[in-house]
């Protein structure tokens, strides 16, 4: 058994309490949501905070996922679980499930959330790349107010975020444009294992042809900006398999990807092209469907 | 029986059928493992018990220039610490390995390896320890180290056994086996060569349970109780006596529940001796658990064995000859447990199961700046690399000939009439029928009909592989004329005791690590003596309550214990059959047994019951002349060779074109194990064997970076397969007795791990066919197999 090093905890009763626990006890506190990332580490002694605030009391405030006409809003401490099994969410954002569905396992996604996920900030996470995928902003609180950031303004680096001293993620919003779709999908090296490549893709469309796009990769370095080329490559085309290509390549060359136990730099490029292309035609095929939500879920 | 009518069995009536003796039943022990009530080593807790950790060294060569404890021994909760120094001054800071090479129990001069122990802290709670360890301050002189195993013997390489006087360079041992010569004539005249770089990487046990000690040491009696997770209390026991000076009878090795063994917990390691030290020295009752990390960075590994082959053939494809030539990455001390007349294990039976007319092998063992150990890991000592090694070659050489790989197998198997079969590497097999058994797993797996879906499947760009491998084991160590372990014999001893009321208790020697021991060995003896297996207590793991004997490895148990437990209940019923001549009054030559009592011979009504003849033989009243009373008997049983287990695997597997990642569809097992005791725990075996053999050949490896930090230290990077990653098993059997074991049992707990990797990688060399590729290395993760689809299958050292 790995145990951790010493430390103080505080259950936080409310999302202002929690901020007025951050505040009062300075840099060395952290919140713990559902504990799937830091936990490890600080049972590793990776980590050396001496106070640990646990917001899990916070779900009831924290966690949901809320329809509405022009804006879905997901609360920070929503699990993996309920992303999972968000009937509103699969209809809408069918990406979610297909992520969620390759995320760890049941244990991790009992309680893990997704904003310990985006907070963790890890360049592997999953939920990252959905949300660069989606264009998602986040809401953090703070004693004197919200801001709401762009994931790429929200994602300052390797484990890094705009989340200050003091300050929390509470929401995570995407906006609902019509005629949308959207795909994920992962290479594992093995059921639950963090990805050795994986890409997001959403596409909107008018009648045959491509309005809009988006690609978000993870693991291949930093995974928050989406890839501008291939959006505007795609944009105004009719989805055929060379646009695919095109679109695959552009992946491969924007990324930078490194050499570890996962595998190579080569391969990983190779893959972002190759899930790149898998989930543009899924998403695509899913827009031309009409259903959004479970086609080729199964593939 | 079918294996359908066996499933049928097993899916629709309640399989606990309670056999008197051989036969399918639920396992005895599984309802205190299901309701978590197993009592495991980190479960032990003792009055006044304390807690030790152990400090590791951060990097992988180094000189230690000073160690300052003075911190940690102010932690109000710490009550000792002790580094390499204090241990040099009472003799303990090194320690023999079981193969007569000597490991460091903490390091006094240089460490050897990242997570060599360094110091302990024993303190009062495991929190208070492990943060004492972070208060001790040791400076690190680091020196290059060796890493790379094909440069462990280059002249500038870097001397890691400078504690070994005269040492000068990392060569641990050579070892050789057959005839150079004649092989090599052998190879001159065949009319096909194949030749191929195989590497069997580095992977870990990783047990379920990590491993650990409670020990217990009562100075006033000076006896020390030592509760550890050992898959052989008595040699451990032995051996502490022997390190540690303390006379034999006063050590007590308990080896309660463990959970997992698979190799890991046979060698005695540094944190055994640093409890055993650590209660000397306080006084008090020490635990010791490892954590994840420290159990795989530090504990027994496996293979590791960097293999060049060549097989010789006619070109209508007869096998003439294999040879090897291996260099074998040993760590930084020998540890291997492996009989001492066999460095290399049991490597020699590399010429498989085929009829040859030479072979031959030549190894060179070096010493390298890595984690001891080197036979872990369900490998029939080292016939796991061997097998594997001659299942790629064969398959290398259908390649080559563009034979199928299953008739280039029938037409070189060693036939059944040429039983028992010398190798030429000198191992005599006991019985096989070979053909038979492939002919069962073809049939299982419609072996035609799946080559007819490949060549579809090819035609379409997919990538299907089917995959053959067979495999024949050599297990049961060993004949006490050519094995022990640092002198000590593996003949093992077995004690059953009938009670007056029929009911007994059977002791073995020999230790369970999920094997389902307390079932298998009751049904053994309740197969010669008519008890059920419910009223036969088995009792194991405790020194003090068993008789001597050398653990479960290899696949020993059964064939050397569950030979004893036969020949024990033999004893035992020859007895009674004396006492029941006397209760029937006719000669004993009148009785015939009949499971379970004795009868007159021809006069059904005229019998009694063993449970009558256990109350006669302890009650009031005479026996006959010169028996005394009591139902009992003890045993040593020395085989008198291995047994040879075999099987026949095959493989489908279907990797994905733009993502190179493999999927096992299916996987059909057929193995010959003799006589099955109890086939459900025989498939269990086979299942968890197969589950490993999926783990190694797709996923698991431990791996270093140049400066030697272990890159696998935690299951999120050392990958173990889950329920995910495998088929739904497919097995089937055959039964070929072997002529020597009492009840014609072989070993099987290692078959399923030494059979299965080659299978699954023939079947995804042959899926990558399309791409040229003869030979691709483990582990085959999506990005390896990436590599060999663009045509560059690298090794993975
Ligand atoms: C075995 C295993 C496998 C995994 N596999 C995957 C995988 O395949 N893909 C994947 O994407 N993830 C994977 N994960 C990570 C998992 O998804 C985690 O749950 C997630 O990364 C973190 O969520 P959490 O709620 O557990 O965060 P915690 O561990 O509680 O917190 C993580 C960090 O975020 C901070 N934090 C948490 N909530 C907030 C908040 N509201 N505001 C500000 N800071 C906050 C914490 O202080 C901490 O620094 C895996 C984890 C495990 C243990």
């Amino acid at each position: 058994m790995q145990v951790p090093a010493p430390f103080e905890y505080e259950r936080a009763t409310s999302v202002d309490h929690a901020i007025g626990l951050l505040e009062r006890l300075g840099g060395e506190a952290r919140l713990v949501a559902g504990g799937h990332s830091l936990l490890p580490m600080m049972k590793l002694r990776l980590t050396d905070l001496e106070y640990l605030i646990d917001i899990n009391d916070l779900h009831a405030e924290l966690g949901y996922v809320r329809m509405g006409t022009d804006e879905v809003r997901i609360g920070a401490m929503t699990r993996h679980r309920e992303l999972l099994e968000s009937p509103e969410l699969a209809a809408l954002f069918p990406i979610f499930a297909d992520a969620e569905r390759v995320i760890a396992d049941p244990v991790v996604r009992n309680r893990g959330t997704i904003g310990g996920s985006l907070c963790q900030a890890d360049p592997s996470e999953d939920l990252s790349a959905v949300c660069t995928t989606l264009n998602a902003h986040c809401v953090v609180r703070g004693s004197t107010g919200e801001r709401v950031v762009s994931m790429e303004d929200f994602y300052r680096g390797p484990y890094e975020t705009a989340v200050e001293q003091g300050e929390m993620l509470t929401e995570i919003r995407i906006a609902v444009r019509p005629n949308g779709s959207s795909a994920y999908a992962k290479v594992e090296r093995r059921a639950g294992d963090w990805a050795v490549t994986s890409a997001g893709a959403a596409v909107w469309m008018d009648g045959p042809v491509i309005t809009d796009a988006r690609v978000g990769l993870a693991a291949v370095g930093p995974n928050t900006t989406g890839i501008p080329e291939i959006s505007e490559a795609l944009r105004g085309q009719e989805p055929t398999d060379a646009l695919y290509a095109r679109a695959g390549a552009i992946a491969a060359a924007s990324c930078t990807p490194t050499t570890d136990n996962r595998g190579t730099a080569d391969y990983k490029r190779h893959l972002a092209n190759e899930l790149t292309q898998r989930t543009l035609r899924r998403a695509v095929d899913r827009v031309q469907a009409g259903v959004r939500g479970d086609i080729g879920r199964d593939e | 029986m079918t294996i359908a009518e066996e499933r049928k069995k097993v899916d629709h009536v309640d399989n606990d059928q309670k056999p008197l003796g051989h036969g399918r039943m639920l396992r005895k022990e599984d309802p205190r493992f299901v309701r978590g009530l197993g009592r495991y080593c980190d479960d032990v807790q003792l009055t006044g018990m304390l807690h030790l950790a152990i400090l590791r060294s951060p990097v992988a060569h180094a000189r230690i220039v000073s160690i300052d404890t003075s911190a940690a021994e102010a932690h109000p909760k710490v009550k000792a610490v002790v580094t390499g120094a204090a241990l040099a001054e009472l003799g303990l800071a090194w320690m023999p390995t079981l193969s007569n090479d000597v490991q460091a129990v903490l390091a006094t001069d240089k460490v050897r390896f990242q997570g060599q122990e360094v110091a302990f802290v024993v303190a009062e709670d495991r929190y208070a320890a492990r943060d004492a360890l972070e208060l001790i301050d040791v400076e690190y002189d680091v020196l290059p180290p060796v890493i790379d195993v094909r440069k462990a013997l280059a002249a500038d390489a870097p001397v890691i056994r400078d504690d070994l006087e005269g040492k000068i360079d990392n060569h641990c041992f050579d070892w050789e086996a057959g005839d150079e010569a004649a092989t090599a004539a052998v190879f001159e005249r065949a009319d096909v060569v194949v030749t191929e770089d195989i590497v069997y990487p580095r992977v870990h046990p990783a047990p379920m349970e990590t491993c650990g000690a409670v020990a217990d040491f009562d100075r006033v009696e000076g006896r020390l109780t030592l509760y550890s997770t050992s898959q052989a209390p008595h040699a451990h026991r032995t051996l502490y006596a022997i390190v540690a000076g303390l006379p034999e009878h006063k050590i007590r090795v308990i080896s309660p529940d463990i959970g997992g063994g698979f190799g890991n917990k046979v060698p005695i390691y540094p944190g055994y001796v640093c409890a055993i030290v650590g209660s000397i020295v306080t006084n008090k009752p020490v635990k010791w658990m490892e954590d994840r990390t420290e159990n795989l960075i530090s504990t027994g590994f496996a293979r590791d064995y960097v293999m060049r082959g060549e097989i010789a053939a006619t070109r209508d494809g007869k096998i003439l000859a294999v040879r090897t030539n291996v260099l074998a990455d040993h760590g930084a001390f020998n540890g291997t447990a492996a009989p001492v007349k066999y460095p290399a294990g049991f490597f020699g039976v590399f010429t498989g199961s085929y009829d040859l007319e030479a072979a031959h092998a030549k190894m060179t063992a070096v010493y390298t700046n890595k984690a001891p150990g080197g036979v872990a890991y369900a490998c029939s000592f080292r016939i796991t690399e061997a097998v594997y090694l001659v299942e790629r070659l064969v398959d290398c050489l259908a390649y080559d000939l563009d034979m199928d790989p299953v008739e280039l197998r029938m037409k070189n198997f060693i036939r059944p009439e040429q039983f028992p079969y010398t190798t030429k590497t000198g191992w005599v097999y006991d019985s096989g029928e070979y053909a038979t058994a492939m002919n069962k797993a073809l049939e299982l797996a419609g072996y035609e009909e799946l080559r007819r879906e490949q060549a579809e499947r090819r035609a379409r760009g997919e990538l299907m592989g089917i995959g053959v491998a067979f495999f024949t084991e050599a297990v049961g160590a060993g004949p006490r004329k050519d094995m022990d372990i640092l002198g000590l014999g593996m003949a093992d001893g077995c004690e059953l005791r009938v009670h007056p009321t029929g009911k007994a208790v059977v002791r073995l020697s020999v230790q369970s690590q999920g094997q389902g021991h307390e079932t298998t060995f009751a049904q053994i003896v309740a197969e010669e003596i008519g008890i059920p297996p419910e009223d036969i207590d088995v009792v194991h793991g405790d020194t003090d309550n068993t008789p001597f004997g050398l653990g479960t490895y290899g696949s020993r148990s059964t064939p050397v214990s569950g030979a004893a437990a036969a020949l024990v209940a033999r004893k035992v019923r020859d007895k009674a059959r004396i006492i029941a001549s006397g209760m029937l009054e006719v000669s004993v030559a009148d009785l015939e047994w009949q499971k379970g009592a004795f009868q007159v011979k021809g006069d059904p009504g005229r019998s009694v019951t063993i449970q009558q003849i256990a109350m006669r033989a302890h009650g009031a009243g005479d026996l006959p002349d010169g028996i005394e009373g009591g139902l009992e008997a003890q045993i040593c049983y020395n085989p008198s060779n291995l047994t040879y287990p075999f099987g026949a695997y095959i493989c489908v597997v279907d990797v994905d074109p733009g993502t190179a990642q493999v999927k096992v569809r299916r996987f059909i097992a057929v193995d010959d194990c003799g006589t099955r005791i109890n086939p459900m725990i025989i498939e269990g075996q086979i299942h968890g064997g197969l589950t490993d053999g999926v783990g190694m050949a797709l996923m698991e490896m431990i791996s270093f970076d140049e400066d030697g930090n272990c890159l696998s230290g935690s299951l999120m990077d050392y990958l173990i397969p889950t329920a995910l990653e495998v088929p739904d098993w497919e097995t089937g059997f055959t039964v070929t007795p072997s002529p020597h074991h009492p009840i014609g049992a072989k070993g099987v707990g290692e078959s399923a791990t030494v059979g299965s990797p080659p299978a699954i990688v023939n079947a995804v060399v042959d899926a990558l066919k399309p791409f040229g590729i003869r030979h691709a290395d483990m582990p085959l993760t999506p990005s390896r197999v990436w590599d060999a689809m663009q045509g560059h299958p690298l090794p993975p050292i």
